[in-house]
Order: C-alpha cells, then sequence, then structure tokens
C-alpha cells in the first residue's frame, strides 16, 4: 500500500468509528431518555400516591385515637362529676362513704388510682387511695384555683406529692353558699396504654405531648414521660396536621397530631413512611431491573445494529471504490488502445521501407565488385541485425494492432477443456527443456460455450509462457478449471518468484514487463486483459513474493445457439 | 518462374523505388507508381500480370477504388493488396472485390515473391484456360476468332 492509499484508509476507518460513535450515541439517546424519564416519572408519581395513603392513614389514625382519647376522658370526668352531684360533702367524708363511692367508681369506669375530697379552703378532707395525702392543704396549687373557677379540670401529668408522674380531674359540687371538690388521680398506666394501642409496626408510635411539648405519656421510643419531645407543637393546628420531621437519629419521620378537645394535649402518632412502603420499593425494584434490562437490550442491539449498518456500508464503498478503480483503469486502457492504434500505423510505413532498403542493400552486395570488399561481412551481419530488429519493431506493432484490430462478430463452439489441452501441448516442448511440469486440474462438466477459440488460445497461450518465463528453470505450473455462478474460471497457478504488490496493479497496462529489453514487449497481458474484457470477462491476478503468481480467468458462459 | 509483368502501386516513393530495384534485379518486369491514377492511366496502355497495391493511399484514390477501377480495365491481372494490420477488414472487402490475397506490412521480399508467384501461375492457367477455350474455338469457328482478334487489337 502506498503512502497515499495508506492515509486514505486511516482517514476513512476513522471516518467509520466516528460515524458508528455518532449513531449509536444518537440512538441511545433517544431511546433511552425518554424511557429513564419514564421510569423516573413512573416512580415519582407511584411513591406520591404511596406516601399521600400513608399520610391519609395515619391522619385517620390520629383522629380516631384522638377520639378514643377524649372519651376516655370524658367517662372518667363524667362519672366524677355525676358522683360529686348526687353526694353532699357531709355525706362525703362520712366514715367509708368515700371508699364505697370509689369502689363504685372503678367498678363502672375504672382506672382511678385514688379519690380525695378538698374543701372550698383547700384542705384535703377525705382520701381513697394507695398514699396518705389526707390533711395535705392545696389552696396554693395552681390547680386548685382554676378548678374553684371553672368547675372541671383535667391536669397535665406532673409528680406532685407523690413523686410519680400523674394527672388529675378534679369536679367542683356547688352546695348552697359552700363548694368543694372532688378529685381523682388517672392510673397513668391505663391512660397510657389506651395511648399506645395506636403504636403499629416496628416503628410506629403514639403518645399525649402538651402544649409545652413534654411528653405526657410514655413514648415508645426516644424518651419517656415527662421529658421534651422535640416536637414544636404550633406546628400543628385545626383537628389533625400531619407533618414530616427528622427524629434524633437522622431518620425522616411522619407525625400527624391532634389536639384533644381540651386543647392542651396533642396525640401524636408517628411513623416511618418507609416501613410502610415496602410495597413501593418492591415495584421500584421490579422497575429498575425492567428499565436496566431494557437499556441493555437497548445498547446491546444498538451496537450490533450499527456495526453491522457501518460495516456494510464499508463493504459497499470498498466495492464502489473498486468499481471506479477498475472503470478508470478501463478508460485508460481505451484512450492508450486508440492511440497506440494510430502510432503503430504510422510506424509499419518507414518499417517497410526499412525493410525494402536493407533487403536492396543486400541484394546489392552480390555485385561482383562488392564481393571482394574487405568488410563484406561486416556489411552482411549489420543487415542481418537491421532486419532482426525491424522483425522485433514490427512485432511490437502487429501486438498492438492485434488488441487495436477489430476482429468480425464471429462466435464458434469453444471447448475451454479442450482448449486449455491445445495450448498446454503447444508449450509442452518448450516447459520441458526448462523442467517445469505442467499439470491440469480440469473439471470435466464444463459446458461447451460460444466464442472465439483463437481469442482464448490466445490468452491461455499467453498466461501459460509467462509462467514458463517467469519460473525460469525447475517449478510447477497448475492449469485449474472449473465452473463458478454463471461464469467458467481457469486458474494458472505458477511457483515462480511473485510480482510485488505495487507492480501487481501495472501489469495489465501496455508496455509493462518485467522481462529484459528485447524478451517482451509488454502487451501480452494487456491484449488479453482486453481480449477477456470484450468476452465480458474479467482477470484478476494474486501473487506473492517468493510463493509464486495465480491468474484467474473467468468467462461468462454464453451457451451456442442450436443450430 | 515464367517471364512476367508486375506494377508496384504505393504512396511511399522510397518503398516503390527500392522494390522495384529489387524486382528488376531478380528479373522481373517491375514498374512503380505512386498513385492510383498513375496506375490506371498506366494500365490502359500496359497489360501487368500482378498489380501490388497498397490499401491506405492519403489523398486521391484509395486502394479500393483503385482496385474497383483496374477490375474495369484488366479483368484478368492478379492484385495483391498491400496492408497495415489495422486494416485487415479492408483487405476482405478487397478480396470479395476479386483481390488475389493481401500481405502484411512491413513484408519480407521472399514472402511477397511466394504471394506473386502463386498469382502468377493462378493468372497463367486461367490464360491457359483461355488460350485451350479459343482455340477450342479456333478449331470450330475459325472465322469468328480471328474477326475478335482483329477487333481487339
Amino acid at each position: 500500500m502506498t503512502g497515499q492509499r495508506w492515509g486514505d484508509f486511516i482517514m476513512k476507518t476513522s471516518l467509520y468509528s466516528n460515524l458508528q460513535r455518532n449513531i449509536i450515541a444518537v440512538t441511545l439517546l433517544v431511546s433511552l431518555a425518554p424511557l429513564i424519564l419514564l421510569g423516573v416519572t413512573m416512580y415519582y408519581q407511584f411513591s406520591r400516591t404511596c406516601r399521600d395513603k400513608i399520610e391519609e392513614q395515619i391522619r385517620y389514625r390520629a383522629g380516631a385515637q384522638a377520639e378514643a382519647v377524649d372519651l376516655f376522658l370524658k367517662e372518667r370526668t363524667a362519672i366524677l362529676g355525676a358522683m360529686a352531684a348526687s353526694h353532699s360533702l357531709s355525706e362525703m367524708i362520712l366514715g367509708k362513704n368515700l371508699s364505697r363511692v370509689f369502689e363504685v367508681m372503678n367498678q363502672w369506669a375504672g382506672a382511678f388510682v385514688d379519690l380525695g375530697v378538698i374543701d372550698n379552703a383547700g384542705q384535703h378532707l377525705a382520701y381513697v387511695g394507695p398514699y396518705d395525702l389526707k390533711g395535705l392543704n392545696y389552696y396554693q396549687q395552681p390547680w386548685f384555683a382554676e378548678v374553684m373557677s371553672k368547675g372541671i379540670y383535667i391536669s397535665d401529668v406532673y409528680t406532685g406529692f407523690r413523686q410519680l408522674p400523674h394527672f388529675i380531674i378534679a369536679v367542683r359540687r356547688q352546695e348552697g353558699q359552700n363548694s368543694w371538690i372532688l378529685r381523682a388521680t388517672i392510673d397513668p398506666d391505663i391512660f397510657g396504654g389506651i395511648v399506645r394501642s395506636a403504636q403499629i409496626g416496628k416503628t410506629g408510635d403514639a403518645y399525649l405531648i402538651n402544649r409545652d411539648g413534654f411528653f405526657q405519656t410514655n413514648p415508645r421510643f426516644d424518651g419517656r414521660i415527662l421529658a421534651e419531645s422535640k416536637l414544636n407543637t404550633r406546628l400543628f393546628g385545626g383537628r389533625t396536621t400531619v407533618i414530616e420531621q427528622e427524629n434524633r437519629h437522622g431518620r425522616k419521620l411522619l407525625y400527624a397530631g391532634s389536639w384533644l378537645k381540651n386543647d392542651k394535649w396533642l396525640l401524636v402518632i408517628s411513623q416511618d413512611p418507609h416501613e410502610q412502603m415496602s410495597g413501593l420499593f418492591m415495584a421500584r425494584n421490579v422497575e429498575i431491573v425492567i428499565i436496566i434490562s431494557g437499556i441493555l437490550a437497548i445498547i446491546l442491539a444498538t451496537i450490533f445494529t450499527t456495526r453491522l449498518t457501518v460495516s456494510r456500508l464499508r463493504q459497499s464503498d470498498s466495492r464502489m471504490n473498486e468499481l471506479n478503480a477498475e472503470l478508470i483503469q478501463s478508460d485508460k486502457l481505451a484512450a492508450i488502445g486508440k492511440m497506440a492504434a494510430g502510432v503503430a500505423h504510422e510506424i509499419n510505413n518507414p518499417l517497410a521501407v526499412i525493410l525494402q532498403k536493407t533487403g536492396w542493400m543486400e541484394d546489392l552486395l552480390y555485385d561482383e565488385n562488392f564481393q571482394n570488399a574487405k568488410s563484406l561481412e561486416e556489411y552482411k551481419e549489420s543487415i542481418k541485425i537491421i532486419e532482426e530488429y525491424v522483425e522485433r519493431a514490427r512485432k511490437v506493432v502487429h501486438n498492438m494492432l492485434g488488441y487495436a484490430r477489430k476482429m468480425e462478430p464471429h462466435l464458434e463452439d469453444v471447448d475451454v477443456n479442450g482448449t486449455i489441452n491445445q495450448t498446454i501441448d503447444m508449450l509442452e516442448n518448450y516447459a520441458r527443456t526448462n523442467s517445469i511440469d505442467i499439470q491440469t486440474e480440469l473439471d470435466p462438466d464444463l459446458p461447451i460455450i460460444a466464442g472465439n477459440e483463437a481469442q482464448l488460445q490466445q490468452v491461455f497461450m499467453n498466461l501459460i509462457s509467462n509462467a514458463i518465463d517467469a519460473i525460469g528453470k525447475n517449478g510447477l505450473i497448475k492449469v485449474k478449471s472449473g465452473r463458478t455462478g454463471s461464469d467458467i474460471a481457469v486458474s494458472i497457478i505458477d511457483d515462480g518468484p511473485g510480482i510485488p504488490r505495487d507492480q501487481q496493479k501495472k501489469v495489465f497496462d501496455p508496455f509493462f514487463t518485467t522481462k529484459e529489453a528485447g524478451k517482451g514487449t509488454g502487451l501480452g497481458l494487456w491484449v488479453i486483459y482486453e481480449i477477456i474484457k470484450s468476452m465480458g470477462g474479467s482477470i484478476t491476478i494474486k501473487s506473492e513474493v517468493e510463493k509464486g503468481t495465480t491468474f484467474v480467468v473467468n468467462i461468462p458462459i454464453v451457451v451456442p445457439e442450436k443450430k | 518462374m515464367d517471364y512476367f509483368r508486375v506494377l508496384i502501386v504505393d504512396d511511399e516513393k522510397p518503398f516503390v523505388d527500392t522494390l522495384v530495384n529489387r524486382f528488376n534485379k531478380r528479373n522481373i518486369d517491375t514498374t512503380g507508381v505512386l498513385s492510383g491514377e498513375e496506375a490506371l492511366e498506366l494500365m490502359k496502355e500496359k497489360l501487368f500480370d500482378v498489380v501490388i497495391l497498397d490499401i491506405k493511399m492519403p489523398g486521391g484514390m484509395d486502394g479500393i477504388e483503385t482496385l474497383r477501377e483496374i477490375k474495369k480495365v484488366q479483368p484478368l491481372s492478379e492484385i495483391i493488396l498491400l496492408t497495415g494490420h489495422g486494416s485487415v477488414e479492408t483487405s476482405i472487402e478487397g478480396m470479395k472485390l476479386g483481390a488475389f490475397d493481401y500481405v502484411l506490412k512491413p513484408v519480407k521480399l521472399e514472402d511477397l515473391l511466394v504471394k506473386m508467384a502463386e498469382a502468377f501461375e493462378k493468372k497463367d492457367a486461367h490464360d491457359q484456360k483461355i488460350r485451350s477455350a479459343k482455340i477450342r474455338e479456333l478449331i470450330r469457328f475459325p472465322g469468328r476468332v480471328l474477326e475478335q482478334e482483329k477487333e481487339e487489337k
């Protein structure tokens, strides 16, 4: 390959790989972008729906649970109120009456820890319960003033005299001018249990907090009763509000808060949405798997089809280049042919004159007065050489005109194998004297074709004698024939020195010869090329230096007309 | 070889001159002319057994035209065409018009002589036939033949 061609080759190669890269990039972009977009959108929409559902659920649960807690408190307050209303102060503090009331209350409602009667001076007049609280004065306690003014009071959770977290419900009884208070403590475990019943799953929590954000019941995680929660109660308004906030461990949790009717306590249900969204994650994983396999399939298919397309393109390009090269070659040869014919014609006349003049001189040498000339032999020798060279020039011209001559269209039945055998017979002696063996592998089933036997013989003759000349001495020539599609292919294979790559293209050019001056005209292969072209066939050369040369002649099968 | 007369027609003067010299040296009565017109002029006056005629003569009459005219003037003379390789078709046409054969230029004298001898033999055989036909006729109708001979002269 010459430098120029090599450059072309590299340029084309990078052109093709660029093209391939571009096609792949565009195809992937166009096909993957919508796929990914679709996947993301679907995931986003799905997760939103899922989250909405979870939110809705947690909101509902918070609302329902708040109602349950409200009901609990209302019941306790009602029974306390009923007891206060149905007894006078004197009855309440008399003997075991308070114990009986306490029993009745626990029997009908439950969750009361103790019960006490307090007069309007804050003095604890009677007490039933596990603690010894009788005689304590509550006049200074802030709740005392509140219950005296409002009539009903539910406290925040506090530790109080007993040093245990608890809360109380107190009701005021107006008895004429006098008023007194019936006060009960609610069992924090039972109350907490009611609140906690809303906890679900592994991460769900449910608890109460007061307006300042302190736990009123024991939460499941992150704190205990009376500790400060991290929630800002001001974020919760209306009936039930859902917010998202990070917990102490940095996890984002959903918090649904619902204010109780007393407006003091907020019932909070918290939930890690991820726990509820396992269905979503499953769907997401399936989606990701589908999309990734889709992407892989698209990438593979794109690369495969693009490679295929580009290689087809490349093949047709190179085929086209070959055709162009062939076209240029045949144009070139045709032009040279015309010129050669004209030139040859003009050379014939001078040659004729030279030959006759030389002959005349030869004739004259036989005259008596020349017979004694000293250099007679020299003259004769010179004339002989001139004649020899005229003969050589004549051969060149004849070969050239052999191509230029337009033969009359003249088709006869040609047996290709027979023609090959005849040709080899003619050259056998020449080959044998040079110790060259000619072997044949002829397909016996070749059809008889319509063609010009003399021309075909000229083709084989030239090719085989070229092969003999190329080998020189000691070698092997193989002649094969066979059918390839609609052609008859004849190969002439020699084990001679071969033809270098850069010369292979030139072998069919006129006047190209590797033989020493005077041995070859350089027209043999050119004439063959033209003959075969005129038959509609083709001739190709394959050669490797040191290994030998193969000429393959393809002759189209033209079926003879039936006579 | 019997004595015979040859006319060479070619536009290349050195070629004609040399060929004339060489034939004459071999005791062949040869005349050379450089164009078809000259050839026809000469042939009206003189009989030739063989005419060597170049097919390609630029300017004036070309070979084939000259051949036609010669056949009118001297139908019995044999014509050998000289041709470049490229004009073989023309030579074939010439042979259809009655030329004896063609030779390719440049030609060796020996080859040309062989062709000429063949042509002369053919003409001679033809003349013999004519002569014996005449003799037969003379034997049958002596008067008519003699009258014809007179008219021809």
